[in-house]
C-alpha cells in the first residue's frame, strides 16, 4: 500500500506537467528493471501487438506507450527531450528536423537501406500512402472517382451530396496533414483546385485520421481527403462501407519513422526496440503481429511518390514559407 | 658483397649500400611529398565542391526573397535543401536575417560577418559542437518605401567531405606506398647493374695469370675509366720494373760467368804447376767454388730465359723420346765419370706440342739433379710414356727428397736439407716447374718406396 502511494507520488509531477495524452498505456511486467518511454503518433491498437511481441523476448522490460498528435509530439519532445526514449511519428519533416537538430543517437549496426534511414539515426519502418476514403453509399449508381480530377468532377456534378460532408486534415493543427498538403502542392496544381472546390462546398477540418474515419462510417462525411489508408484498413468492420482510393495520378506516400532520443538513459534498450521495429517489418511479419504496411523496397527505391528522407523536408517547416503556405491554404479552404 | 673482400684491404662502407640508401631515401621523400601535395589538393577541391553547392543553395534562397506589402516573403525552393543531400546524410542548418535580425531558420547559427559584400562568404565554424561549413550571402530588397537587406546563411556538416578526404587519403597513401615499393625495387636493380660492371672488372683482373700484366682491354663505363687507366699504368710500370730486374739478373749472371771461366782456367793451370799438397787443396776448393758460382749464374740465365720464353711460348710438334734420347747421349760422358748408368725406357714415340728449348732445359736440369745426388755405381731410369698425358719420370737410387718440405723444393733458391755437400743453386726444380706450368702441365716430386727420388714431369 505504501509502495503504491510512493508510486503515485512519483508519477504525480509527471502527470501534472504532461499535456493531455491521447492515450497512455503500460505494457509488460509490473516490476520492470527498465521502463521504456515511447512517444508515438500511432494509435495504441495498431502498436499493441508489436509491443507485445517485443516484450516476449524482453520480459524484464516495461513499455510506457504515449500517444499524441504529430505536432504535439514535436512540442512535447523539444520541451523535455530527456523524458522520452524512443520517438515514433508519421510527420517525417518534424522527425527529420529533430534528428537534424541533434536530438537522436546513431544506431551503427542496424542495417537499413539508404532511402529508409538518415544518418543511421532516423529509421523508416512503414510506408503508408495518403488515401481518399469514400462512403460507398454516396456513390451508389455513380462511378467511384479514381483520381483527384475525377473527384473534382464528381463534386461539381452533385454539389448537394457533398455539401458540408467533406473532410480533411486541418493542416494548421496536424503536422501529418501539413506534410501531405505541402507534398501534394509540390506535386501538382490539382491540389489547390481540389481545395478550392472542397472549400466552396464546406470543408470540415480534423485533427486526426481516426475521427475522420469515424465520421465517414457514420455517414456524416462522404469524402475524406488525405487520410491514412492503413487506419481505414485496420477498421475491418467498416470494410463494406468505406472505399479506400489511392489516387492514381500522383500518390503521396509517407514513411513512419522512429529514432532513439539522444538524452535517453537506456540507449541499448531503446536501440533494440527501434531495431525490433525495423527488423520486424523487414521480416514480412503477418498482419496480426505487425498491423502496419511495411516498407516495400521494390516500390520505394525509385518511386517519386514516396516522400524522401532528406534535408528538403525542412523547406516547408521554414517560418516564412509556412506562413505563406498557410495563408494560401486558408484562402482556398476557408471561404 | 664485402665478405669476399680480402682481409688485407681496409673496408669502410659499401658503394651499393650508399647508392641504395640514397635512392630509397629519395623515393621515400618523394612518396611522402606526393601524398601531402595530392591530399591537400584533393582537400581543396572537395572543399570547393561543398562550397559550390552551399553557394548555390544560398543564392537560390536569396533569389526567392521578395517584399510584399512591406513584408519580406521567401518561398524557399524545395531544391535549395534537396541539393544539400549527401551520401553521409550531412546535417543542414540555415538562417535568414533581415537587417541583421534573424527572421527564420536557426536563430542561434553563428551570425554573418558584418560585411556589405554581396559575394558569397564561406567560413568553417563550430555549431552545437560540430564543425560546419557556413555560406552567407546578402541581397538588398527595395520595396515601395523600404530598403532592406536580406542575408541568408546555409551551413552543412562535413561528414561527406571528411569521408571523401579519408578515401582520397587512403588511395593516395596506397599510391605513394606503391610508388615507393617500385622505386625501391628499381633502385636495387639499378644499383646491382652498376655494381656488376665493377665486379666484372674485378673478375677479369682476378682471373689473370700470375704473369699477365697486360692492360685491361675490355671497354668500361666512363666513370671507371680513370680507375682502369691508373690500374693499366700501374701494371705497365710493374711489368717494366719486372723486366728490368730480370734483365738485370741475366746481365749480371752473364757478366759474372765469363770472368769466372777465365779464373777457373787460370786456377786449373796453376793447379798443374804447384807441388805442395796444401796449395793444391786450396786451389781445388777454389775451383769447386768457381764451378758452383758459374753453375748458379748459368741457371739464373736459364731461368731468365725461361721466364721470357714462357710468356712467348714457341710451340712445335716434337717427339719427347727423341728429346730425352738426345739429352741422354749428351750427358752419358758425365754419367760415366760417376759410373752411373742412364737408362731410357717407356714408349717408342711420345709426340708432344711444346717449346723444345724449354723442355730440353727443364729435363737437363732434372737429369743433372739426379746425377748430382745419385751415388756412384747406380742407375738412373728415364721413363717416357704417354698414358693419359705425355710424362717423363726420372728415378734415381739416391737418398731421395727430404720428406719434411718436399713441396717447398720447387721454389726459387730452395735446397734440400741433405744437399749441403752438393753443388747447386736451388733453381733447377724451379725451372722445371716453370716450364711444366708454361705448357699447362705439372711437376710432381715423390720418393721411391725402395729408396731414391722420383720426379715426374707431365705436360
Amino acid at each position: 500500500m505504501r509502495n503504491l502511494v510512493t508510486l503515485i507520488l512519483c508519477f504525480l509531477p509527471a502527470l501534472s506537467s504532461a499535456q493531455d495524452w491521447e492515450d497512455r498505456q503500460f505494457f509488460g511486467t509490473t516490476s520492470p528493471t527498465q521502463t521504456l518511454r515511447v512517444l508515438s503518433s500511432t494509435d495504441t491498437a495498431l502498436f499493441e501487438p508489436i509491443i507485445d511481441h517485443f516484450l516476449q523476448s524482453n520480459r524484464d522490460i516495461a513499455v510506457e506507450y504515449l500517444v499524441a498528435s504529430t505536432a504535439d509530439i514535436d512540442a512535447a519532445f523539444r520541451a523535455t527531450p530527456e523524458r522520452f526514449d524512443v520517438v515514433i511519428s508519421s510527420a517525417m519533416d518534424l522527425q527529420f528536423k529533430l534528428v537534424n537538430d541533434g536530438y537522436a543517437i546513431e544506431i551503427e549496426d542496424l542495417p537499413a537501406p539508404d532511402w529508409a534511414q538518415w544518418r543511421q539515426s532516423l529509421f523508416a519502418f512503414t510506408a503508408e500512402p495518403a488515401a481518399i476514403i469514400l462512403n460507398r453509399n454516396a456513390f451508389r449508381g455513380h462511378p467511384i472517382p479514381r483520381t483527384r480530377q475525377e473527384l473534382i468532377q464528381a463534386m461539381r456534378a452533385r454539389p448537394d451530396i457533398f455539401e458540408n460532408r467533406l473532410g480533411t486534415y486541418d493542416v494548421r493543427q496536424s503536422a501529418l496533414g501539413y506534410l501531405f498538403a505541402t507534398q501534394d502542392a509540390r506535386a501538382s496544381e490539382t491540389y489547390w483546385r481540389l481545395m478550392e472546390v472542397m472549400g466552396s462546398l464546406g470543408l470540415r477540418l480534423y485533427c486526426c485520421s481516426g475521427d475522420m474515419i469515424d465520421d465517414l462510417t457514420r455517414g456524416d462525411l462522404v469524402v475524406a481527403y488525405n487520410v491514412l489508408g492503413s487506419y481505414a484498413a485496420a477498421r475491418t468492420e467498416n470494410a463494406n462501407v468505406l472505399e479506400i482510393i489511392l489516387p492514381s495520378e500522383f500518390p503521396t506516400t509517407m514513411m513512419r519513422t522512429a529514432f532513439v532520443a539522444a538524452q535517453t538513459d537506456k540507449p541499448e534498450t531503446a536501440a533494440s526496440f527501434t531495431r525490433f521495429l525495423v527488423e520486424m517489418q523487414q521480416a514480412n511479419s503477418d498482419h496480426a503481429s505487425f498491423p502496419l504496411p511495411p516498407l516495400n523496397p521494390a516500390e520505394n527505391v525509385d518511386n517519386q511518390s514516396t516522400i524522401a528522407l532528406g534535408p528538403a523536408l525542412m523547406t516547408y517547416l521554414d517560418t516564412l514559407k509556412k506562413r505563406t503556405f498557410l495563408q494560401e491554404w486558408e484562402n482556398a479552404v476557408l471561404q | 658483397m664485402t665478405s669476399s673482400a680480402p682481409a688485407d684491404v681496409q673496408v669502410r662502407g659499401a658503394l651499393r649500400n650508399r647508392l641504395v640508401i640514397s635512392l630509397v631515401g629519395g623515393a621515400a621523400v618523394l612518396a611522402i611529398l606526393i601524398f601531402l601535395v595530392v591530399r591537400s589538393y584533393a582537400a581543396q577541391i572537395a572543399q570547393q565542391g561543398q562550397d559550390d553547392v552551399l553557394g548555390a543553395s544560398v543564392t537560390s534562397i536569396l533569389d526567392a526573397a521578395i517584399i510584399r506589402n512591406g513584408v519580406i516573403q521567401i518561398d524557399i525552393p524545395y531544391a535549395s535543401f534537396s541539393m544539400l543531400n549527401t551520401p553521409s546524410d550531412d546535417r543542414v542548418f540555415y538562417a535568414v536575417y533581415q537587417d541583421g535580425t534573424p527572421i527564420s531558420g536557426y536563430a542561434d547559427l553563428p551570425p554573418p560577418l558584418d560585411t556589405n559584400a554581396t559575394k558569397n562568404d564561406f567560413r568553417t565554424v563550430t555549431y552545437n559542437g560540430t564543425p560546419v561549413r557556413l555560406a552567407t550571402a546578402a541581397r538588398v530588397l527595395i520595396g515601395a518605401d523600404v530598403r532592406t537587406e536580406v542575408k541568408v546563411s546555409v551551413a552543412q556538416t562535413r561528414d561527406a567531405l571528411s569521408g571523401t578526404l579519408n578515401r582520397i587519403s587512403r588511395n593516395v597513401a596506397l599510391f605513394g606506398a606503391g610508388f615507393f615499393l617500385l622505386a625501391t625495387v628499381l633502385s636495387f636493380w639499378a644499383t646491382s647493374t652498376t655494381i656488376s660492371r665493377l665486379r666484372r672488372l674485378t673478375d677479369s683482373v682476378t682471373r689473370r695469370g700470375p704473369k699477365d700484366l697486360s692492360p685491361v682491354a675490355k671497354p668500361v663505363p666512363v666513370e671507371m675509366a680513370p680507375l682502369v687507366s691508373s690500374l693499366n699504368s700501374l701494371m705497365s710500370r710493374l711489368d717494366q720494373s719486372l723486366h728490368r730486374s730480370e734483365d738485370f739478373i741475366a746481365e749480371a749472371a752473364h757478366r759474372v760467368r765469363t770472368p769466372l771461366a777465365t779464373v777457373r782456367s787460370h786456377a786449373e793451370a796453376t793447379l798443374h804447376r804447384v807441388e805442395r799438397e796444401e796449395n793444391r787443396q786450396a786451389l781445388r776448393a777454389m775451383m769447386r767454388a768457381i764451378d758452383e758460382s758459374s753453375r748458379a749464374a748459368g741457371q739464373l740465365l736459364d731461368h731468365a730465359m725461361i721466364t721470357f720464353r714462357a710468356d712467348h711460348l714457341e710451340l712445335q710438334n716434337l717427339d719427347l723420346v727423341d728429346l730425352v734420347q738426345d739429352l741422354v747421349t749428351r750427358l752419358t760422358p758425365i754419367a760415366d765419370m760417376k759410373h752411373i748408368d742412364l737408362r731410357l725406357t717407356g714408349d717408342t714415340s711420345v709426340p708432344v706440342s711444346g717449346d723444345p728449348i724449354l723442355l730440353q732445359n727443364a729435363l737437363r736440369n732434372l737429369i743433372d739433379n739426379a746425377l748430382k745426388y745419385a751415388p756412384s755405381e747406380t742407375e738412373i731410369s728415364l721413363n717416357v710414356t704417354t698414358a693419359s698425358r705425355p710424362t717423363v719420370e726420372i728415378r734415381d737410387q739416391g737418398a731421395g727428397f727430404p720428406t719434411a718440405n718436399m713441396a717447398d723444393l720447387v721454389s726459387r733458391f730452395s735446397r734440400g736439407e741433405n744437399a749441403s755437400d752438393t753443388i747447386g743453386s736451388g733453381l733447377g726444380l724451379t725451372i722445371a716447374q716453370d716450364v711444366a706450368a708454361a705448357h699447362g702441365g705439372a711437376l710432381v716430386l715423390s720418393n721411391n718406396p725402395k729408396g731414391g727420388a722420383c720426379v715426374t714431369l707431365s705436360l
